[in-house]
């Protein structure tokens, strides 16, 4: 079991043909994803490593029953191209791009909901289910199927992470890369919930970071858990008022510190390792 | 983006929302006809400008001019104050507390108000501040203004005013992408006016490109900074001297911690993001050596960014500046072979990031 995503969704994926959504969707397919369709606006007809394109998201879902979505369009087309996914039908949508601005998400993200589709991202590297499938671009090599569960707010962090986890002799169940930005469509505490209830993951993995009250509540969550848990946080040295990367990294008016974010982890019982891939060691502590 | 004080009030005024009369001088001859008596102040990014000497009270014209003569080319934390804003003394009855900005966790900009306003909001006890979501996709709607209202205990003529206040604001907050619209004091007037006796407007970087006009704001960012964000590249400038360069905020971050953790410090921060241009690599690389670190830790876990691609950018650079900044390297990810090959000759390789923090200490220290 997985959850999200497996080797029988039918993904569709927004800005195939340009420069990140040719190479991924190689990757997502040499990966065993089943990639039906693509899409690129005046595109129709093109062809992407075998994948055929369409102008809409209608079309494709219309021609190839996807039930979910990757994009990769840019940052001023993203909100056009979210709702039209949503609107297309789609369950799951998962946006890679970066830099999206927040107020879009404002609209997006309850649409979404209002619609039954759940959003991973914005800003995102996506979901893989370990061995399965992937809507995402994690490197492929890094993931072998387990019974970890992990929950990311960072990118290339989380390849660090699952590498360590994968090397230490360990697999995975579903890794999911929430986003860096302020407002996402499933949030660490939702992200928490889902693997909680997944009966494959025994012990699930989190990765936090500076910047927002997401880490606290997702140590409150953790309590009523009964899966161990372990977290790592990332800029313990970070400058307060300095935006570190993320649109959401920021320490600003003392909240957001590492600090607090180690103690509502330590206080609920969730170890927390000093680097990433002490997280490994944690895991074989138990 | 930040907006000078006199900026934000620009754009505030634009919305409707009732602003104190002011004019902005370089020079203290440009101070004609001031609103008196005014307050004159710094017009800079950081707060903290009473306490430095950047805000002094007026009478007279001559006092005012007198006071600009003072305050310009005062440094002010890193700045040095460039322009001052004259500004109308109102003459005020009560001060309320105003704000909007975003609550993640709900995914819902938030509304906070509170009686006790021309202090610090975290200052004021949590009993005294209004708090309540605006609905995303609707907006901000009438229930909230009379809940607001209610909740201030207002009376009904400050009510009206401060509603409308409120419903510019949102608009504001809206129409601007902004993260933060705080007016405090949101001051009564003893004449029975509701004016925003201060503004502050901090506007998402992310939507710059939909506001082509705060472009060229200068942004609380030093001039390398500013350069690097010329070229989109996020690039802080932090104390120590090892310079970090790794690829995503969360690796960038987690990297300056575990060198942290070895007793290095980091230098400046460069966070190459998902790119595979290795133009772009060189420029950022180019920008990092201009922060003249005394070594650089390279860490990259390639998703997006292709490890070659990194590899060639830096190897470019280093060729093209002339320079001899020794380079612990760790490349991990798509096409790492290929990367390690371009970079042979070059750095100190490297397998895992406490192997390569580890080792930029010892080269910084001269141990190599």
């Amino acid at each position: 079991m997985a959850v999200l995503l497996d080797e029988k969704t039918k993904l569709i994926v927004q800005g195939i043909t340009g420069h990140q959504g040719q190479f991924h969707t190689e990757k997502m397919l040499e990966y065993g994803t089943k990639v039906v369709a693509g899409v690129t606006p005046g595109k129709g007809g093109e062809q992407v490593h075998g994948v055929s394109v369409y102008d809409s998201c209608f079309e494709a879902v219309d021609a190839t029953g996807a039930s979910a979505s990757i994009l990769f369009v840019p940052a001023p087309y993203a909100k056009d191209a979210a709702i039209e996914a949503i609107e297309a039908g789609v369950e799951l949508l998962v946006m890679i791009t970066e830099r999206i601005p927040f107020h879009d998400c404002l609209d997006i993200v309850p649409y979404a909901r209002a619609k039954g589709c759940r959003v991973i991202g914005p800003n995102c590297p996506g979901i893989v289910s370990a061995g399965k499938a992937k809507a995402g671009i994690m490197p492929n090599h890094i993931f072998r199927p387990g019974d970890v569960g992990v929950i990311s707010r960072s990118g290339t962090l989380t390849y660090e992470i699952v590498n360590a986890i994968t090397n230490a002799g360990f697999g995975e169940t579903t890794c999911i890369g929430i986003g860096g930005d302020p407002v996402i469509g499933t949030s660490m505490p939702e992200a928490l919930e889902l693997l909680a209830k997944d009966k494959q993951t025994k012990r699930i993995v989190v990765v936090g970071e500076i910047g927002g009250t997401t880490e606290e509540e997702t140590a409150k969550r953790a309590r009523r858990i009964r899966k161990p848990i372990y977290a790592y946080v990332a800029g313990r040295t970070a400058p307060p008022g300095k935006r570190m990367g993320h649109a959401g990294a920021i320490i600003s008016k003392g909240m957001g510190t590492a600090e607090s974010k180690i103690k509502a982890f330590e206080a609920a019982g969730v170890p927390v390792a000093a680097f990433p891939t002490e997280i490994a060691a944690l895991l074989r502590g138990n | 983006m930040k907006f000078y004080e006199y900026k934000a009030h620009e754009i505030f005024r634009k919305y409707g929302i009732p602003v104190p009369r002011g004019i902005l001088a370089t020079r203290p001859e440009e101070i004609v006809d001031p609103p008196l008596p005014c307050v004159v102040k710094a017009q800079v990014l950081i707060g903290g400008r009473g306490k430095a000497g950047g805000i002094k009270f007026a009478k007279t014209l001559e006092e005012a001019r007198e006071a600009a003569r003072r305050i310009l080319g005062m440094t002010i934390g890193p700045y040095k104050v460039r322009q001052v804003y004259a500004q109308e003394m109102l003459d005020i009855a009560r001060e309320l507390y105003f704000s909007i900005t975003i609550d993640r966790s709900a995914r819902a900009p938030l509304l906070i108000a509170s009686a006790a306003g021309g202090m610090e909001i975290e200052s004021v006890p949590e009993g005294s501040i209004f708090r309540i979501h605006v609905p995303p996709l609707v907006g901000l709607q009438p229930y909230i203004l009379r809940a607001l209202s209610k909740a201030l205990a207002l009376p009904k003529e400050v009510a009206s005013q401060v509603s409308d206040i409120a419903r510019k604001a949102f608009a504001l907050f809206e129409g601007e992408d902004a993260e933060l619209v705080e007016i405090n004091p949101l001051a009564v007037l003893k004449d029975g006016r509701v004016v925003a006796g201060d503004a502050k407007l901090i506007v998402d970087d992310n939507a710059e490109y939909r506001h082509p006009e705060y472009a060229d704001l200068p942004q609380d960012r030093t001039p390398l900074e500013e350069e690097a964000h010329d070229k989109g590249i996020t690039f802080i400038q932090l104390d120590g001297d090892i310079g970090v360069i790794a690829n995503g905020a969360g690796l960038t971050m987690a990297t300056l911690d575990v060198l942290n953790l070895k007793g290095g410090r980091g230098g400046a921060f460069l966070d190459l993001g998902g790119t595979d241009d290795p133009e772009k690599v060189k420029q950022a690389f180019e920008i990092l050596l201009k922060a003249k670190p005394s070594v650089i830790l390279l860490n990259i876990f390639g998703g997006i960014t292709k490890a070659d691609t990194v590899a060639l950018g830096v190897k470019q650079a280093l060729e093209a500046m002339r320079v001899n900044v020794p380079v612990v390297a760790r490349i991990k990810g798509v096409n790492e072979d290929r990367a390690r090959e371009i970079l042979k000759g070059i750095g100190y390789p490297a397998d895992t990031m406490e192997e390569a923090a580890e080792l930029a200490v010892k080269v910084q220290a001269g141990g190599r």
